[in-house]
């Protein structure tokens, strides 16, 4: 080629965002009680926009398939970073023309655009971290705006409370993290991660670096919202605004994955720690724990939930044990197959769980209320949306009416082919009782016929854009998985080899 | 690329119809449904296949098989096409959906673009399910089958139909998901023999004894546990007795034109799934276990007969019934003979044309008198002949009289099943004494009904009914009739794609 961009520009999307972000900070502090939401969001969708643009671009250019390695080696930027942070920044994206409506009276216009465009920046940080300490400062970067973004709403006490809770456990994690971190430097003496997986076969420190390992991954669960560090998420996700709530499950969880799957697949080579049986650090067998305890309670608390927006929530922390086969039924020969089955299903799960919670704010939007009665004959008023929920809703479940069928049917499948097929067999049945919860948003908004006193006079732009955009992309994965298979695939060969 | 244009017709139509006012939507739907009628019964005319889709040495119709996602063991393929089997299910179809839709005029009154948008849609799915062959695409549209019937049960139905409907979801559901965990539990034991969920290959490799064993489990357990997953999640489609509560519950509460889909296409659904994978791709188990596999059907002959002589709904009598007429398909597929997997094929076809022909002529004995208790009313005849007359053609076509449609499904499959396996022969002379049940209560409820001085407790003027209700119904007496009179226009066709499922006589396969 005759042009070749210099090295750092494989940031690009991240430095996209991060320039969204402070251009909105420098915004705010110019005029700041604009509440210009047009200019705001506009830009904040713009900036994801080309952070989107960015790494399809790359991805399509394959600028990832060499590793590029950055400051020292602490970031990289492969197949993998880009497939991850294309999927935070369509997120971003969907949530920034959807809260164009949904700040319609709010304050804090600006700080809330520029704090989800620097938690963003976080993200895919996190997804690019090749050494502990980007590891940990990233996902504090990630962290922080999201605590303030739960509680932007200051007036309501729901997302105040929520706010706190997150804000409380996030810093008990993130203390959990900052000292699993410092006891695998005690062990390896090294924070970059191919170094670290170097001298970890030969320690014979194996109670300290276990326990290093089992902290760290504590620290990831709770971005994850993985059972037993899930409690905030149903609170958090329930009191934050329906457009933070789409963001912090379906961005923040992905890149809590992004950043576990490359810690514990490049830090800790499962040859080494457990099929080679050289130190019993057995981290695959905890995540296994961790996946069939959180699917399982995870969608039986979703069951017996009588908020719809509560009833996501607990259904994300469901998802999050799906994804966890990714590590769980790593060892079985079968792992880029394995761990690109969990990066396909949380690109698609970026969308439609994103699109649920967007119509949920929708809902919010028009005041009608937060039970499943609420949402009674709602299709009656408001086919176009109630269509798209249902389209999303039967995604999450597996129904093969868009991509959610097909990337859980490649987890489990490729769970079957590693030989956990009971990991498989407790998500398959995860996912039949999931349609139990699921059916009931639908049958309220179709079947049952209006109880509630809504009137909807309005139809919000943007959110209805924003679910429109969301819809599209959930139904075209279906036909058009091939690609995300095939960059799933690559980027998981990157790590795994 | 006929067949990806006879789907995708349907799909447009059904947006357009979703789109249309309320006040045109019937009509429309109708009309577009014409559409891939029309082009069914093109393809029919210009079929040129021979042999099973499945097996070795056959040529299809309009196949198209092109790569879609290319992951090692998990690759998927856009493969459909059509044989002797699948292309009538796919004529059945289509007419009975153009039907059903000329039949929904007068009983649907509200949220018409919705209902007839969702009929086109459901048409759309049973079409790729019938002519699906990679299994991936084939579950997509057999899945896809639900959330249209889900929603027009449940908004469009009857009193229950809450109830209905989710039940009817639930069930079906689960048994996919068994089915989908068995078949997938066979691939996955098939190991590096197969690259693809390609159907015609998972079956040649299955036939050629390559299973292996699945981690503890052996290959002659991971068969049998496989037939046993798929033949209860497809039993629960057809519906064999004991998985058939569902059925009732959705055929009342459904209304008169989805009722005729149920019963016409979607019970073939599952007959069709049994025929394609555990009949086709494991034999031997199938063969093995034919008593067992014949009791059920025979189980499901009488109990579904006998249930229905029971009933005093007119529309639960004929839901009941067929239960009763897909024991006998089961019948005749396991009896591995030509006549009797080719009459058990005929006979899917046969039972759709003539369920939806009962269906039809009670929904508009239904809409003219606002009644389906047989203890309500008597002497329909007198006051709509013309309706009467065809209940009563439709009524001994289910009794399986001479030539008319069921009477040659049935003969084949008695004679194809008849000394067939070990025990064959009282099975079969067991299933022929459901015969006599059936013609029992279909002639006691119509001399109730039908015949005998007028009296109905109504407030509606009951008289003949509209010319767009009756049409269909002569539509389908006509097809009745002419499949009786000259069932080669179907019979050599299935013949040609049945006869290589079958072992040569003297020797198992």
């Amino acid at each position: 080629m005759a042009f070749q961009l210099p090295t750092w520009m494989a940031l690009g999307p991240t430095l996209a965002l991060a320039l969204t972000g402070l251009l909105l900070l420098v915004f705010d502090s110019i005029t700041p009680s604009s509440t210009d939401r047009g200019l705001l969001a506009g830009t904040a969708t713009l900036g994801s926009l080309v952070a989107v643009g960015l790494s399809a671009w790359y991805l399509l250019a394959g600028t990832g398939s060499e590793p590029i390695v950055l400051y020292g080696d602490a970031l990289v930027v492969d197949t993998m970073s880009l497939f991850f942070t294309f999927v935070f920044a369509s997120v971003t994206a969907l949530v920034s023309v959807a809260s164009f409506d949904y700040l319609r009276d709010h304050s804090y216009q600006a700080e809330y655009y520029a704090l989800v465009t620097l938690a963003a920046t976080g993200m895919t940080l996190m997804a690019s971290a090749n050494s502990l300490a980007v590891v940990f400062v990233s996902l504090e970067l990630s962290s922080l705006p999201s605590f303030a973004l739960v509680a932007i709403l200051k007036r309501n006490r729901g997302s105040v409370e929520a706010g706190l809770k997150y804000f409380l456990i996030g810093a008990l994690s993130s203390a959990i993290l900052a000292y699993g971190i410092s006891l695998v430097y005690g062990v390896t003496g090294s924070l970059l991660l191919p170094e670290i997986a170097s001298s970890v076969g030969g320690t014979d420190l194996t109670g300290v670096l276990g326990l290093g390992v089992l902290m760290m991954l504590g620290g990831f669960a709770y971005k994850t919202s993985v059972v037993p560090f899930h409690f905030w998420a149903p609170e958090a996700y329930e009191g934050a605004p329906a457009p933070i709530s789409a963001f912090l499950s379906s961005a923040s969880k992905a890149a809590g994955f992004a950043v576990a799957f490359r810690v514990f697949v490049v830090a800790f080579p499962i040859q080494q720690l457990v099929t080679g049986a050289a130190t019993g650090v057995d981290w695959v067998l905890a995540a296994q724990i961790l996946a069939v305890v959180t699917m399982t309670l995870g969608n039986f608390a979703a069951a017996t939930q009588d908020t719809v927006k509560r009833m996501l929530a607990y259904s994300s922390v469901g998802h999050a044990g799906y994804v966890l086969i990714g590590l769980a039924a790593l060892s079985g020969g079968n792992n880029a197959f394995v761990l690109a089955g969990g990066m396909s299903h949380l690109l698609v799960y970026g969308f439609m769980n994103t699109g649920a919670f967007l119509f949920i704010a929708l809902t919010e939007y028009w005041s009608v209320g937060r039970r499943f009665e609420d949402f009674n004959g709602l299709a009656s008023q408001a086919p176009f949306a109630c269509t798209v929920m249902t389209l999303f809703l039967f995604n999450l479940a597996g129904l093969p009416v868009g991509g959610g069928f097909m990337s859980k049917y490649f987890l489990f499948g490729a769970a079957v082919g590693a030989g956990f097929w009971w990991l498989a067999a407790v998500g398959a049945i995860n996912s039949a009782l999931s349609l139990y919860y699921y059916s009931r948003v639908v049958k309220a908004m179709w079947i049952e016929d209006a109880s509630g006193e809504f009137d909807i006079e309005s139809k919000p732009a943007g959110l209805y854009a924003a679910l429109a955009a969301a819809a599209v992309v959930t139904v075209l994965l279906l036909p058009g998985f091939g690609p995300v298979w095939q960059y799933a695939t690559e980027a998981a060969e990157a790590i795994v080899a | 690329m006929w067949i990806e244009a006879l789907i995708a017709v349907t799909l447009v139509s059904a947006f357009a119809v979703v789109l249309a006012p309320n006040k045109v939507a019937g009509k429309l739907a109708f009309a577009l449904s014409l559409l891939p009628l029309v082009g069914s019964l093109w393809m029919y005319s210009t079929y040129e296949a021979s042999g099973n889709a499945l097996l070795e040495g056959s040529e299809l119709a309009f196949e198209t098989n092109a790569e879609w996602v290319t992951a090692g063991p998990y690759a998927l393929n856009w493969h459909v096409g059509l044989d002797g089997i699948s292309m009538p299910l796919v004529a059945l179809t289509t007419v009975l959906t153009s039907l059903a839709l000329l039949a929904s005029w007068t009983p649907i009154d509200e949220r018409q673009s919705q209902f007839y948008g969702l009929m086109l849609f459901l048409e759309a799915s049973l079409l790729g399910v019938f002519s699906a062959l990679d299994f991936f695409v084939w579950f997509v549209f057999w899945e896809m089958v639900l959330v249209p019937m889900y929603v027009l049960i449940g908004v469009w139905g009857g009193p229950r139909r809450k109830y209905a409907a989710i039940k009817m979801f639930v069930y079906t559901n689960i048994a996919s998901l068994v089915m989908f965990i068995g078949f997938i539990a066979l691939v996955f034991g098939l190991g590096d023999s197969v690259t693809s969920l390609d159907m015609p290959a998972i079956a040649q490799a299955l036939r050629a004894g390559e299973l292996g064993g699945l981690g503890p489990v052996s290959a002659g357990t991971l068969k049998v546990a496989a037939f046993v997953a798929m033949f209860a999640g497809f039993a629960v489609k057809v519906p064999v007795v004991p998985f058939h509560t569902w059925l009732p519950d959705a055929h009342v509460e459904a209304p008169t034109p989805v009722s005729i889909m149920l019963a016409g296409v979607l019970l073939k659904m599952g007959t069709y799934a049994l025929l394609r994978f555990n009949f086709t791709m494991l034999p031997n188990v199938a063969q093995n276990n034919a008593p067992i596999i014949a009791l059920f059907a025979v189980v499901s002959v009488i109990y579904g007969a006998m249930l229905a002589l029971a009933q005093s709904d007119l529309k639960r009598i004929v839901a009941y019934s067929s239960v009763s007429s897909m024991g006998y398909v089961i019948l005749g597929l396991v009896a591995y003979t030509l006549y009797g997997m080719g009459g058990a094929t005929f006979q899917m076809v046969a039972h759709g044309l003539i369920s939806g022909l009962m269906f039809m002529s009670v929904g508009v004995i239904y809409n003219t008198t606002h009644t389906r208790m047989v203890s309500d009313m008597s002497g329909l005849a007198s006051k709509m002949p013309f309706t009467v007359a065809v209940f009563v053609a439709g009524a001994f076509g289910y009794m399986g009289l001479p030539l008319m449609a069921g009477f040659a499904a049935e003969l084949f499959i008695f004679l194809g099943s008849f000394g067939a396996f070990a025990g064959s022969v009282w099975f079969t002379a067991a299933a022929m004494f459901g015969i006599v049940v059936v013609a029992g209560y279909l002639l006691f409820a119509m001399q109730r009904t039908l015949f005998g001085p007028f009296e109905l407790e109504t407030d509606y003027e009951v008289g003949p009914a509209a010319f767009h209700d009756v049409a269909p119904l002569v539509v389908l007496i006509l097809l009745v009739i002419l499949l009786g009179v000259e069932p080669s226009i179907f019979y050599t066709m299935i013949q040609d794609a049945v006869n290589p499922l079958v072992p040569p006589v003297g020797g198992g396969a």
